[in-house]
This record gives C-alpha cells, sequence and structure tokens, in this order.
C-alpha cells in the first residue's frame, strides 16, 4: 500500500440495499450511495463510481487502489446460484453435510425446513481410505475408487469439486493424491480442498466450508475478472484488492483461490472503521453499531481491535435463527446480526405485540414511503413517521419518499390494530426495533464475557444515527461517536484494512503432553504460508503478526481464543499457555476451574501489513454556537412528545462547533438525531460527538 | 388518558421483551460455563424467572422440551420448604429429587431469590443435566431410584454467598467426575446471579419497585391468548393409544384428550404400569412433554409461562409408568418421557383438519460407550485398554409433516445437537467406521417419513467394550397417518458374530467385533401413491428410496438414475385400488 498512498484510493461495497462508494483524495473523503442493482451488481458498481469520481474531480488515473467488496458471494449462496458441484468423502461417511447437527434449530415449529445442503446426495461421493484423529492410515486410499470419479464429473457436469475427507485437517495426504489425480486427468475442473480451506477439526462445518467454496468459486472468479476488465477499459490502471470477512483486504489471485473469505466482507469493513475511531478518539472500549437497509450489527471492539472468531453461518433460512443457515469456518469479525434496519417490517402478533423483522422490504420494492408497490410499514416509515428523516434530502435527494403512505401503512397495520394513533404507533415500532437492538447486543456482551457499561458507541450506516440516542439510553451509554460518511461507513473502513491473511490448522494437544517443538514446527509453517500470501499484496511493506490457540478444558465444547507470544516455544512455556488460559478464562466465566487438564484442538496466525498510526483529536478550537439551518419537530421516545428542534447541515459544522438537543442534524447519506438528553461538538477529526447532559 | 393507556401498553410490551432477553442471558452463561455435554452441545437445560409465588413469568427457548413445565412447577417446592421470608440475599437453594425437579438424578435444578433495596422481589431458576451423579451410570439398569446415584433434597447451595461446602463435598466424592460435576453446580448458580443483576438493572431503568404488574400482564395475555388459540378447536373429546418397547416388556400409552372452553385436558387413564427399570416418568417430565406435544400445534408462538402452561391441564394415574412414585428408577425417563408427543399429536390430529406430523423416532439414539478397567469382559490381553465413557447424540428420522416430507436423521421432540465424528474419536479410542442414510427406512407416504441412519462404531485398539443402550421403535415401528407406511424399526446388532442385541440395557461389544446400529425411520403421510413420481425420482436418485421399494411402495417406475417412466408409473398407480399394508388410521 505504501506504493500508492500518495495516490486516491477508492472503495466500494455492495450492500442488500444500497451500493456505497468512498473515495480519499488526500485528506478529502468523497462519498456516494446508490440502490444496488441486485441483477447486474457491476452495473451499480460502476455507475456508483463514476457519480463518485465526479464528485471528487478525479480521474481514474488518479486512483491507486480500488478496494472491493461485494455481497455477491453471500448472496450465491443465499440464492442457490452456484456452480453444479459435487463432494468427495470418505466411504461410510456421505452424509455429515446432510445430517448437520441432527438437530431443530425452531423448537415450536413442525413445519421448519433445514437449510439444504449445497452438494445434492447424488453428487456427494465416497472414496476408499480412512484416518484417525492423530491423522494415521487406517485404510490406504484405493486410487481406482478416485479414477472412477473422472467419467461421473464428466457424465454430471460438474464444474467444481469439493474434497473432504475424514480428519483430513490431521493429515492432509489423501486429500492432495485426489486433487492431483483429478487434475491430471480434468485440468480445467475447479478443486476445494477442505484441508487447505478450512483444516479444522469437525467434519461437518469444515465440509460446509469447503463446498460452499467450491459452489461459489467459478461465479467468483467470472464475476472478478469481468469487474477488473470493465475499471481497466475506465481507465484504472491501478490494482483492484477485495475486502475480506476477517477485516482484512487481498488480491484478486487470493480472492479467487479462497472466494469463501469474501462473504459478510461489508459489515467487517463497518468493524475496521470502528476500530480505527476508537484509536482516533481514544475510546478504549466501544460499542460498533452498524444499521442500514437490512440488518443491524453489533461489534464489540477493545483497545482499537474488534473480537475476531473463526465460525459463521451464512444464507439463514429462518428468521435469522442460528443454526438455519450454513456454518463456515472462515476467520470473521465477531458480531451479532439481526433482522432490523431501515427496510425491516413492522407486524402485529396474536398477542397484540408489535414484532419487527427480520423480514425486510429491501431496495425492491423497499419501504411503503418509497412508494414502489411495498404496502407493508418499515422502521423507515416509522423514522419518517415521527419527523426523524426529512422525505426531500433522503440520500442526497435520489430517493423520493412519499409521507402519506408511510402514515397510511402504520397506520393500517400497526396503528388500527392496537387502537394508536399514528405517532404512537410508529413510536412503538421504533422502541421495538431498538429494545430488539438493545437486547441483541446484551446477549452478544454476555456471550462474549463483556460488560456494556461504559462503552462509547460508535454510529454509522444509513439508519443507526437515527436511532443511536435512544440505543444508547437502553444500554446505558453516555457517549456516541457519528463518523464523517457514517451513512457509507463500511466503504470507508475498507480504505482504512490492512492487507492481512490468516491460517488456521487443527492440532490436538492437551498441556499435560505439551510439545513446544512440534508447535514451534507447525507455527513456521503457518507464518510462512500467511507471508508468502501477503506479500503478493504488500511487497516489502513492514508487517506484523499474531498467534492464537483454541483452547478449553478438557470435556468442554466451546473452545476459547487465546492470545500467543510471537517467539519460539520451549518446552516451560507450558505453564505459560496454562496462565494465558486461566486469564482468558477467568475473564470470560468469572473463574477457573483448578485441578482439569486444559487441550488446545486449533491454532490460528495472521501476518498483516502496519496500520498507520491514528492521527489522535486533539481538542478543537471552541467556536461560537452553530447556526441552525431550519426546523423541524421530532417525536422524542423518552418524553413519548413531539419536540421542536433546529436542523444543522452537517457540512457547515466545523471542529469546536457544539449544539444542545434536541437538534437534527442532516447530512446526505444520513441523519443524526440529537435528543434533548444529549449535547453534540465536532471533534476536530471532523466527527460529531453526542454526550449525555449530566442532570 | 387515552395517551397514557397507550404508553402504559408500549411499555408492558418492552418490558416483557427485555425479562425474555433477561433469562436468555440467564440461559446463555449456562450455556457457556456448563461442563455437561448434554448442556453445552445439546442445549439440555433450562432456565426462567419467578414471581414470589413460585409463578413463572418467563423462560429461555433452549434445547430440551423436558425441563419446561417440569422446572416451572419445581419452584413452588422449594418455597413450601424456603417461604420467602427465610430467604437472605447471597441464599442459593439446590434439589436433584426427580419429584421435585425434572425427573432423574443427573438434573440439578438451582434457585435463587433476587434482593432489590434489601427484598426480595422475584426468583431466578435453572436446570441442567450434570455428567454424572454416581449409581450404575446414565442408563436404564437400575431397578430403584437408590442405584441411581446421589439424591440431594431440596437445600442450600450457598448460606448468605457461602458455598454449602458440606454439600459439595458430598457430591465430590460420590461422583465419577467430581471436578466437572461441582463445576456444573457453580455454573447454575452463576447463571441465576446474572439473571438476578439484569433484572435489577431492568427495575432501575423502569422504575419498578415490584414485577407483580409486569407479571400479572404477562400471565394474563399468555393464558388469553392461549384460550383464543384453544377455541378455534372443534370441542370433544379425542382417544389415542401408542404401543412402544418398554424395557422388560410392551407399554401401552393411552391417553384421552379433551379440548375445553378453559382449557385442554389429557387424562393417561389405560397407560401401562410402571416399569421394573430405569425408564419410568416422574409427573412433572410426563407434564412437560405432554405440553410441549400440544404447544407445537396450539399456540406455538406464545411463550412459556404460568399463564400459558395453565390452560394445559394433565393426569396420569399414580404408580402408572407416567406418573410413577419413589423408588421406581427414573434415569432414562427421556426413552418414555419422549414419546408422549406422538400420543397427544396423535389425538390432536382428529381435531385439527390440518392434520398433525406422523409419529417419528421420538426417543434419541443416544448411545453410551463405556471402555477401560472392568468393562473389557476380563480379557488380559486387554488390561491396558483406555478407560472412557462418551455418550453422542444421534437419532433416527421424524414423522411425515401434513404437506412436507419428515425431516431425515433429527431430533424430535428433544432439540438436541449431534456430536462430530472427529470430536469423538478424539476424546476416546473408538472408530465411527459408517454413519449414512439408511435406504428405504422412512415411512411411504405422498410426504415420506425421515429417513433413520446407520452407523458402525468399532474400539480403534482392538479391545471390548459396553453399551448402554436406551433406545426404542426396536419392537415397535413409527406409524404413518392417513395412509402414509410405517416406518422401519430399528436394529442393533453385532457385526461379525451377527448377534442381535436388546434396544435397552448394558451389553458387551467382544473384541476385534463392532456394534452396528440401524436408527428408525419416521412415519408417512398420506398415499404413497399420491406422492408426486418426481419426488421419487429424487429419493431414489439420492438413494433415500430403492428401485424396488419406489415400485413396491408408491407404484413409481424409476431408473438407477432417478429418471422416472410416466408411463409405466401410470399403468402400475393404475393397477392397485387398495392402500398399502400400514397401520390403522387414527381418523377411521
Amino acid at each position: 500500500m505504501s506504493t500508492s498512498a500518495a495516490k486516491a484510493r477508492i472503495a466500494v461495497d455492495i450492500g442488500g440495499t444500497f451500493t456505497d462508494v468512498a473515495i480519499e483524495v488526500g485528506d478529502r473523503l468523497i462519498t456516494t450511495k446508490v440502490l444496488t442493482t441486485t441483477r447486474a451488481p457491476e452495473a451499480g458498481v460502476i455507475e456508483a463510481i463514476d457519480l463518485a469520481l465526479a464528485d471528487a474531480r478525479v480521474t481514474p488515473a488518479d486512483i491507486g487502489l480500488v478496494i472491493h467488496g461485494t455481497t455477491l458471494a453471500t448472496n450465491a449462496l443465499i440464492e442457490r446460484k452456484g456452480a453444479k458441484t459435487a463432494l468427495i468423502v470418505t466411504e461410510g461417511l456421505r452424509d455429515s453435510v446432510d445430517m448437520a447437527q441432527e438437530n431443530r434449530f425452531e423448537q415450536y415449529d413442525i413445519y421448519m425446513a433445514k437449510p439444504p445442503p449445497l452438494v445434492p446426495r447424488y453428487l456427494r461421493w465416497p472414496v476408499k481410505e480412512r484416518l484417525n484423529a492423530k491423522g494415521e492410515v487406517l485404510v490406504p486410499l484405493d486410487e481406482a475408487s478416485v479414477e472412477a470419479l473422472i467419467s461421473q464429473i464428466g457424465k454430471h457436469g460438474v464444474e467444481s469439486v469439493a474434497i473432504g475427507l475424514i480428519h483430513a485437517y490431521a493429515n492432509p495426504a489423501h486429500e492432495r493424491r485426489v486433487a492431483d489425480i483429478l487434475r491430471a486427468a480434468l485440468p480445467d475442473l475447479w478443486i476445494t480442498l477442505a484441508s487447505e480451506v478450512c483444516p479444522e477439526i469437525r467434519e461437518y462445518e469444515r465440509q460446509s466450508t469447503a463446498s460452499a467454496n467450491a459452489y461459489i468459486q467459478p461465479l467468483m472468479a467470472k464475476y472478478l475478472a469481468h469487474l477488473d476488465q470493465r475499471l481497466r477499459a475506465m481507465g484504472f490502471t491501478c490494482p483492484l484488492y477485495m475486502m475480506m470477512s476477517g477485516g482484512g483486504i487481498t488480491t484478486l489471485e487470493t480472492a479467487i483461490a479462497n472466494p469463501i473469505r469474501l462473504v459478510e466482507s461489508g459489515p467487517a469493513g463497518g468493524a475496521i472503521l470502528a476500530s480505527r475511531i476508537a484509536l482516533e478518539c481514544a475510546l478504549p472500549q466501544v460499542l460498533s453499531y452498524d444499521m442500514g437497509g437490512t440488518t443491524a450489527k453489533i461489534c464489540l471492539i477493545d483497545h482499537g481491535k474488534p473480537q475476531s472468531s473463526r465460525s459463521f453461518e451464512v444464507a439463514r433460512i429462518y428468521r435469522f435463527l442460528k443454526g438455519s443457515g450454513l456454518p463456515l469456518r472462515v476467520p470473521v469479525i465477531e458480531m451479532v446480526e439481526i433482522g432490523a434496519g431501515g427496510g425491516s417490517i413492522a407486524h402485529v402478533d396474536a398477542l397484540k405485540r408489535i414484532t419487527v423483522g427480520p423480514e425486510s422490504a429491501g431496495s425492491e420494492p423497499g419501504p411503503a414511503c418509497y412508494d414502489r408497490g411495498g404496502g407493508a410499514p418499515t422502521v423507515t416509515d416509522a423514522d419518517l413517521v415521527m419527523g426523524r428523516i426529512d422525505p426531500a434530502t433522503f440520500a442526497g435527494g435520489r430517493v423520493d419518499l412519499a409521507p402519506d403512505r408511510a402514515a397510511t401503512a402504520i397506520l393500517e397495520r400497526v396503528g388500527t390494530p392496537l387502537g394508536l394513533d399514528l405517532p404512537l404507533a410508529a413510536f412503538g415500532v421504533a422502541e421495538m426495533v431498538d429494545e430488539n437492538m438493545a437486547n441483541a447486543a446484551r446477549v452478544h456482551a454476555i456471550e462474549r464475557g463483556k460488560d456494556l457499561t461504559g462503552r462509547a458507541l460508535v454510529a454509522f450506516g444509513g439508519a443507526a444515527p437515527l436511532h443511536a440516542t435512544r440505543l444508547a439510553d437502553k444500554l446505558g451509554i453516555d457517549r456516541i461517536v457519528v463518523p464523517t460518511g457514517a451513512g457509507v461507513g463500511s466503504a470507508i473502513g475498507f480504505l482504512r484494512a490492512p492487507i492481512a491473511y490468516e491460517v488456521v490448522r487443527s492440532r490436538h494437544m492437551r498441556l499435560s503432553r505439551f510439545d513446544g517443538e512440534l508447535l514451534n514446527a507447525l507455527m513456521a509453517e503457518m507464518q510462512s504460508e500467511a507471508t508468502l500470501v501477503v506479500r503478493r499484496g504488500a511487497g516489502e511493506a513492514p508487517t506484523r503478526e499474531s498467534r492464537h490457540a483454541f483452547m478449553r478444558y478438557v470435556g468442554q465444547g466451546h473452545e476459547i481464543i487465546v492470545d500467543l507470544p510471537i517467539r519460539r516455544i520451549g518446552p516451560e512455556d507450558r505453564h505459560l499457555l496454562q496462565n494465558l488460559f486461566d486469564a482468558a478464562y477467568t475473564q470470560l466465566y468469572g473463574r477457573t476451574v483448578p485441578g482439569l487438564d486444559v487441550e488446545v484442538l486449533s491454532w490460528t496466525l495472521t501476518v498483516e501489513t502496519m496500520p498507520a498510526p491514528p492521527v489522535e483529536a486533539a481538542d478543537p478550537p471552541r467556536r461560537p454556537a452553530a447556526k441552525p439551518s431550519g426546523q423541524r419537530r421530532f417525536f422524542d421516545p423518552a418524553s413519548a412528545k413531539f419536540v421542536e428542534a433546529p436542523v444543522y447541515w452537517r457540512p457547515d459544522l466545523l471542529p469546536g462547533a457544539r449544539l444542545a438537543g434536541p437538534a437534527i442534524v442532516a447530512e446526505d447519506q444520513t441523519t443524526t438525531i440529537v435528543s434533548p438528553g444529549f449535547d453534540a461538538w465536532i471533534n476536530a477529526l471532523g466527527y460529531l460527538v453526542l454526550d449525555r447532559r449530566r442532570s | 388518558m387515552q395517551t397514557q393507556d397507550a404508553l402504559t401498553q408500549i411499555r408492558l410490551q418492552i418490558m416483557w421483551n427485555r425479562l425474555i432477553s433477561v433469562v436468555e442471558e440467564q440461559a446463555q452463561t449456562l450455556i457457556r460455563i456448563a461442563f455437561s455435554t448434554s448442556t453445552r452441545e445439546a442445549g439440555d437445560l433450562s432456565a426462567g424467572v419467578f414471581d414470589l409465588a413460585g409463578r413463572m413469568l418467563a423462560q429461555a427457548v433452549t434445547g430440551t422440551p423436558g425441563h419446561i413445565n417440569a422446572m416451572a412447577a419445581s419452584v413452588i417446592h422449594f418455597l413450601a420448604k424456603y417461604p420467602i421470608g427465610v430467604m437472605r440475599e447471597g441464599d442459593v437453594f439446590i434439589t436433584n429429587d426427580p419429584w421435585m425437579g425434572t425427573g432423574h438424578l443427573n438434573d440439578f435444578t438451582v434457585v435463587s431469590p433476587t434482593f432489590r433495596k434489601g427484598r426480595v422481589v422475584a426468583l431466578f431458576a435453572c436446570t441442567s443435566h450434570v455428567v454424572d451423579v454416581g449409581g450404575r451410570g446414565f442408563g436404564a439398569d437400575a431397578t430403584q431410584v437408590y442405584e441411581e446415584g446421589l439424591h440431594v433434597p431440596i437445600m442450600r447451595l450457598a448460606n448468605r454467598g457461602e458455598m454449602n461446602e458440606t454439600l459439595l463435598e458430598m457430591v465430590r466424592s460420590n461422583v465419577r467426575t467430581p471436578v466437572e460435576v461441582e463445576g456444573d453446580l457453580y455454573a447454575l448458580a452463576a447463571c441465576n446471579e446474572i439473571g438476578s443483576r439484569r433484572l435489577v438493572e431492568m427495575m432501575d431503568e423502569f422504575g419498578l419497585e415490584s414485577v407483580d404488574e409486569l407479571g400479572e400482564h404477562i400471565i394474563t395475555a399468555s393464558h388469553s391468548a392461549m384460550l383464543v388459540e384453544i377455541a378455534k378447536l372443534p370441542r370433544g373429546r379425542y382417544d389415542n393409544s401408542m404401543r412402544v418397547d418398554g424395557f422388560e416388556r410392551d407399554i401401552d400409552l393411552v391417553a384421552s384428550l379433551t379440548i375445553a372452553e378453559d382449557g385442554i385436558d389429557v387424562d393417561f387413564t389405560g397407560t401401562s404400569p410402571a416399569s421394573n427399570f430405569g425408564i419410568n416418568v416422574p409427573k412433572s417430565y410426563c407434564d412437560a412433554y405432554t405440553s410441549f406435544g400440544i404447544r407445537c400445534v396450539v399456540g406455538p408462538s406464545i411463550p412459556n409461562n404460568a399463564g400459558s402452561l395453565s390452560a394445559i391441564r394433565v393426569k396420569a394415574p399414580e404408580g402408572c409408568i407416567l406418573n410413577a412414585l419413589r423408588p421406581c428408577a427414573v434415569t432414562a425417563r427421556h426413552v418414555t418421557g419422549q414419546m408422549l408427543p406422538d400420543v397427544v399429536l396423535g389425538c390432536l390430529h382428529q381435531a385439527l383438519n390440518t392434520g398433525v406430523l406422523a409419529e417419528g423416532t421420538s426417543c434419541l439414539w443416544n448411545p453410551v460407550f463405556l471402555g477401560g478397567h472392568g468393562l473389557a469382559g476380563g480379557d488380559a490381553a486387554f488390561e491396558n485398554a483406555t478407560e472412557f465413557a462418551v455418550n453422542c447424540f444421534h437419532t433416527g428420522g421424524m414423522g411425515a409433516r401434513p404437506t412436507v416430507d419428515g425431516l431425515n436423521t433429527t431430533s424430535f421432540p428433544s432439540g438436541v445437537r449431534n456430536v462430530p465424528i472427529e470430536v469423538t474419536e478424539t476424546i476416546c479410542p473408538l472408530i465411527i467406521w459408517r454413519k449414512e442414510y439408511r435406504t428405504d427406512s422412512g415411512g411411504p407416504g405422498t410426504f415420506r417419513g425421515g429417513t433413520g441412519q446407520i452407523m458402525e462404531v468399532g474400539n480403534g485398539e482392538g479391545a471390548p467394550f459396553v453399551i448402554s443402550a436406551m433406545f426404542d421403535r426396536v419392537k415397535h415401528p413409527a406409524r404413518g397417518r392417513e395412509g402414509g407406511g410405517l416406518g422401519v424399526t430399528g436394529k442393533l446388532y453385532l457385526k461379525k458374530a451377527g448377534t442381535a442385541m436388546q434396544g435397552k440395557g448394558r451389553q458387551p461389544i467382544p473384541a476385534g467385533d463392532s456394534i452396528i446400529m440401524e436408527m428408525p425411520g419416521g412415519g408417512g403421510y398420506g398415499d404413497p401413491f399420491d406422492r408426486d413420481p418426481a419426488l421419487v425420482g429424487i429419493d431414489v436418485r439420492d438413494g433415500f428410496v430403492s428401485r424396488e421399494a419406489a415400485r413396491q411402495q408408491y407404484g413409481v417406475s424409476v431408473d438407477g438414475e432417478g429418471v422416472v417412466d410416466r408411463v409405466e408409473t401410470e399403468r402400475q398407480r393404475a393397477l392397485r385400488a387398495a392402500p398399502p399394508e400400514g397401520p390403522a388410521r387414527p381418523r377411521s
């Protein structure tokens, strides 16, 4: 990145409802938001880039790097539009990806459906071989059983193959041999090795990850090559990098080899932005709150680092419920995503309770107020009724809103059934969605052993600044930061992401039988793999490394992530690992269990480029009270009344400007509601900071 | 005033939501810190908040229905022994009494008072299944509850914040895995503490002095919502019975379900007497699965609390297997209890014009495997065989639904998750050679019953080992509905010796041999000759149904690739007039 630091950089994030672009030219940041063109996503990308280039008054030749994140990989999995894929498995164990966890994720719905596996049973092919948990060969690979598959591949028109043999995370030799045999016969076949994309214990999750990678690989390879060509045709000469779910960016080559790491890249960008802001504003503990058109994403950030994880579920088919999607074991930023966005639809249930989401009106037909044929009341409709949104300037004036449509929808579907007037019905909808988000944040925090008190909220995404003060009320949070370009936060996050790559290996090790030498050899191998990938994009730029162990007490079912030192490990380090585990366990659960042995299931190693040191925000000069550009009333949830408030145009507010709630701060891609309980000021970096007024 | 009422209404909704979130946090805490596999991996736990009269206000949605009503009823027993007035801040109460808690000694229920401003404002309760309670270990072989392990009557686990060290020492010295069990007891206390803390924060935020008004709202609203749902059903009495394997003899589960204006009554009069072995069901556990079965089709989205639960009343004569009294053995009570949703759904099928799902495997097939000293059959060659005890959760097929196929290898009514093969093989020397769908096991129907699976398990060290079996539907299959056929029964046998094994009880697997478990399929729904031939074709292509079965059971002619011969299929289907041999139709 250092080579192109002087040039402008551009980031494009395709989301479920909007496609966002951010261009950074020197210290100027230019942002744009257009509706996602679901059917031909690259058309939206090109349109948005054109708009943003014009706004920024730069040409493609001025751009040093394009960073792209897309929901295309996720959508291919949701809509089942990937390649015809086969899965090669160990004989006798053909059905792991279909049996899944043998459970129901929804206890009371007897009609519950499970997500069908990406590879149907007739394309799951056994080969004769068997390893044990140590990776020792119990049954050698019968190569004839592999060769027999070559004709099957042709006969069924299979484009892509995943190989997922039992215990291959411990010894990939059989998987590699199967790949060699197939590749020799069918050089054009796409081949994914589970032991490469996800060398981790647990056959269902590993095979699911490998199948998904194989399933989207031909499509993503084609899309990325095509987009790259379109960009070249526009006059771009710079490289195209892809945002990954783990929060790093990577080259096209790596992205095409591991397309599964491209899922959920938008939300990862948001978390990277919030982490950066935490460092700039010296906020040790942050709750990142990203609310867009379809969902809300909540992420905990401590000391400028988001929590990371390796388990994720994509394409949930049942109300965003855990277990209703396909599990992926890839590096992800740990966050909770709930069906609470501007487009989330409100209902009244059998108990006369208002429920909101997870169904979303999306961009087509969109909320009732878009007036595109959507009659269902949504959160955006409630926000409009409550005076939080100015219909004239929504999405920079590019989307016209019809307030009467919103009013009709809210009144008909919520107000009338409950005997509530229009403002109260809208309030009920907004209050319920805010409550859902607050509850999700609390449960997420407890799952991670974290506390929410004392955190600052970083709010971005088109809908978050509308709801932030109420969410802060519910979570007992006293400070909110709304960054510049908050409406396109994820795209800005892409600009801040390092070039990074994480490698995982499963090697079971009990601390009572600790083997430092084995660990050193393993880490060396992982380090060279990760470094190789990062160097492709980063050249000689300085990098840093982190190592983690996934540990648990023997007999437990969940592992916790423990930070490891970056150095050679000696036999005495067994005690160090024990102490690190004890500390992490205590942090999560408040105590340890003396006398119980500890085991490590998996190890990860990440190499990433060094981030530019954050510019800490200095105290801005004091300025006289800012001048409002108008006046509007909005409904205040705390007092359950409309309040009159001045409207400020955010670009008019310079660092040091102060204003008192109630107030409305409008900008092109979002609006910040400053409730009567908050005051706001602009910090030295131009961020809008809301502080709870001390009573 | 009207605005004020509207605001109160919205506020009550918000607080109700919050209370559910509080018990969700309580449950999550327990899942994260528990040691027992079934709690952690399988969600075999329960967590809830109660008012001072012992009425449950909210319960977390967790993996197993077995605790739903059982834990809800247990708090009353605690209050009878320790009234609110004697509770002190930091007190925690505990029991594993099968008849006061959730049906067997492995389940510990812990109740903690929540104090705010020096007063008790609510009670939190939770239940989880601990790894071991001594006695014979997890299995169905005991003849009296005394053999099944340590019994802890209702007593203090903590006194004013001080853990009861005497009790903990007794527990530690009576169980096989003292560290884990003690860890689980701490986890139960800790999760109640989280619940209490969150409730106090909530009361501060909303300025509540008591939860009475909110509690009343929750209970009244839920109860009336249940009555509205029940009112949609035709009143009347609906009878059903189902025969299952039992241990030493077959068991008839007989139910009479009455839909009335003020609720649903279920009477199990006529059910077989208690067994001599540990498959007996204490009444609270019978209530739990009975009410779960009904709630699957009546008001499934209404939250569980005293208001919704009280709309369903259950009667079972004392001494029958569904109301077994002390000293009956009860450890494997799930084997019988998990059959109850099939029984009551069979009653409701007659009342509902939409129909309900067919019978399924229902009881989990969770083999407990044991190895090591004393279990290797005294063979000197295996003196050093690795000691292990693993409980892996697996299951057969679920019954077909009235409009869709039954789910393959999916637990119902229990909601537990399986344990990955690779994890089982990492923690013990067993090798799972085979785990695959069992062709032709799902009952034929317009909608096919869920397919079962075949597992083959051997010892990688070659040593003998032991299975503690707790399986049903080995003799009596799951029945279909509306002309749907029987699911295929399960079986277990030794691979080399070929010897058939029993569905229940401890049995050895000799050195070098392995055990094959063929798990049952679910019953079908509707006449199989009405099944879309294209679906039969896909089933043949995917190996769920053989070509022969497609022809015989479905009248569909299909090649091995799943391509249907339309002409031949029409001809075959026209030939047949009578439905296939199958169970009696419940409606006829």
